[in-house]
């Protein structure tokens, strides 16, 4: 019947906690890239380029992630775009990291004194630079602790994926399990291996942020 | 170019074209009617004072003149450079146009120096080595050489503003606008700021300050101009508007400000 929990059923884990660390590492870039943009699109001058991403990012905000895997890799299916799965699923979690980063980043842009803005401009600081060089340095510092928040929890809802037949950590957990009856044991791993790829994540931020804080407090 | 606006303004000739004219500018904030026809001429070389009680229209007059506020008519010219809503009037105007806030606004995540390297460098396009330079030959100005490598929220308030003027003078501007320079300063380090005021001016540095500082407008002004309401109600030289002042208005804003000196 059952198999033991041994060195063959780690390493399943341990195959799995890598689709899990790649999922979340597509995630980070795509939703870094796609957030940026959405920031600046924001917070931009263009009524019509903030209608849009105001509405992409309540769509994405306000439905569930299971929902969303499901619609893009399903949906991107239906309309004939045959994708393997793990292009879809990154496309679904570059879309959902991108409105929320998007949102957090947004918010620490306009919470940045006007003066800020208004130096850049006075000293004939162009878009580019004022952005780069000025505003997001500073709006990115105070967005770390959510932007870090945010991730490790997108590090946590990569088990989603499953839905759709991936075989990440929580899958391959469930799937350990079932083979040796020791939920309880395999599950205790599981956790370990999540908590032991979002702590150093959630201290690295910290630590940054304390540097950071240092380096400009009176 | 340079001459364009010299009809409606008392230059004598081209060369001596003034560097900032304001004609017939009116500014609104939704209903609320901030410059009332404002017209305006700055000479090179001139030190101007902008005084009035508050929500008069200094700062938004100053403000139009760097484009930080846009107007609703009216014409503004700075150095020849008319200034539309094209990126390239804005441009070439801000590239001559210093300022200075009442709050600072140094980039606190940039030390004294990248303050003062960065626009130099990503506007002028200037090497880092050259926009170092500068900024040490203008920090020694200021007299703040030595925290150079400081960032701003390790200086006080007197200093951040002398290193906020150095930042403007980097960009070698032909005009330095002032918003209040001493307003948020802790009385003890209002003088080091007007005296680095009072120097740029000894230098022949073109001045519009926006300023209670009395003191300081009696010993620099060529020109006191006193606003209310978005006019420009008064103008004379110092010792006029200080011992005569003609309008009512100018009167009794007088009599308030120095009952507190």
């Amino acid at each position: 019947m059952g198999t033991t929990f041994g060195l063959g059923e780690l390493g399943f884990l341990i195959q799995g906690l890598k689709w899990t660390v790649l999922l979340a590492a597509i995630a980070f870039v795509g939703g870094g890239i796609g957030g940026l943009g959405v920031a600046l699109a924001r917070v931009s001058t263009s009524k019509p380029l903030r209608r849009i991403t105001g509405g992409y990012i309540a769509l994405f905000q306000g439905t569930p992630l299971l929902m969303q895997l499901f619609v893009i890799y399903y949906g991107l299916g239906l309309m004939g775009l045959m994708l393997p799965a793990w292009v879809a699923v990154a496309i679904a979690f570059t879309l959902h990291a991108s409105a929320f980063l998007g949102e957090i980043w947004r918010g620490a842009i306009e919470a940045l004194p006007k003066g800020q803005f208004e130096a850049a401009r006075a000293l004939g600081l162009h878009y580019v630079p004022r952005m780069r060089d000025v505003i997001l340095p500073q709006a990115l510092r105070i967005a770390l602790p959510a932007t870090i928040g945010f991730l490790v929890q997108l590090i946590k809802g990569t088990s989603l994926a499953a839905i759709v037949g991936f075989i990440e950590l929580a899958r391959a957990g469930q799937i350990v399990s079932n083979q040796t009856y020791a939920p309880l044991l395999v599950f205790t791993v599981v956790g370990a291996l999540y908590f032991a790829l979002c702590w150093p994540l959630s201290l690295y931020g910290s630590r940054i942020e304390g540097r950071i804080a240092r380096a400009t407090a009176r | 170019m340079p001459s364009t606006a010299t009809h409606t303004v008392d230059a004598p000739h081209a060369a001596d074209a003034p560097l900032i004219v304001m004609e017939d500018v009116n500014k609104w904030y939704g209903a609320y009617h901030a410059l009332r026809d404002v017209n305006l001429s700055v000479r090179r070389g001139e030190k101007i004072v902008l005084c009035g009680p508050s929500g008069s229209g200094k700062s938004t007059l100053i403000r139009c003149i760097n484009h930080l506020e846009t107007i609703k008519s009216g014409r503004i010219t700075v150095d020849g450079v008319r200034l539309d809503d094209s990126t390239r009037s804005v441009d070439a105007v801000r590239s001559e146009v210093g300022m200075v806030f009442q709050n600072f606004n140094l980039f606190p995540h940039m030390t004294v120096l990248q303050n003062c390297t960065l626009a130099p460098m990503r506007v002028r396009g200037v090497t880092v080595a050259a926009a170092e330079a500068t900024a040490k030959r203008f920090l020694e100005r200021v007299r703040i050489a030595e925290h150079a490598h400081k960032y701003p929220a390790q200086l006080s308030g007197g200093q951040q503003q002398r290193v906020a003027i150095a930042r403007a003078l980097c960009m070698e501007p032909k005009v330095m606008l002032f918003d209040e320079p001493t307003s948020a300063l802790d009385p003890e380090m209002v003088k080091e700021v007007l005296d680095t005021m009072v120097s740029l001016a000894r230098d022949g540095m073109t001045m519009v300050c926006v300023t209670h500082e009395m003191g300081f407008a009696r010993q620099v002004a060529d020109r006191v101009i006193f606003m209310a309401d978005g006019q420009i109600l008064e103008q004379a030289d110092p010792e006029s508007f200080f011992r005569h002042p003609t309008h009512p208005r100018a009167r009794s804003f007088l009599g308030e400000i120095l009952a507190h000196h």
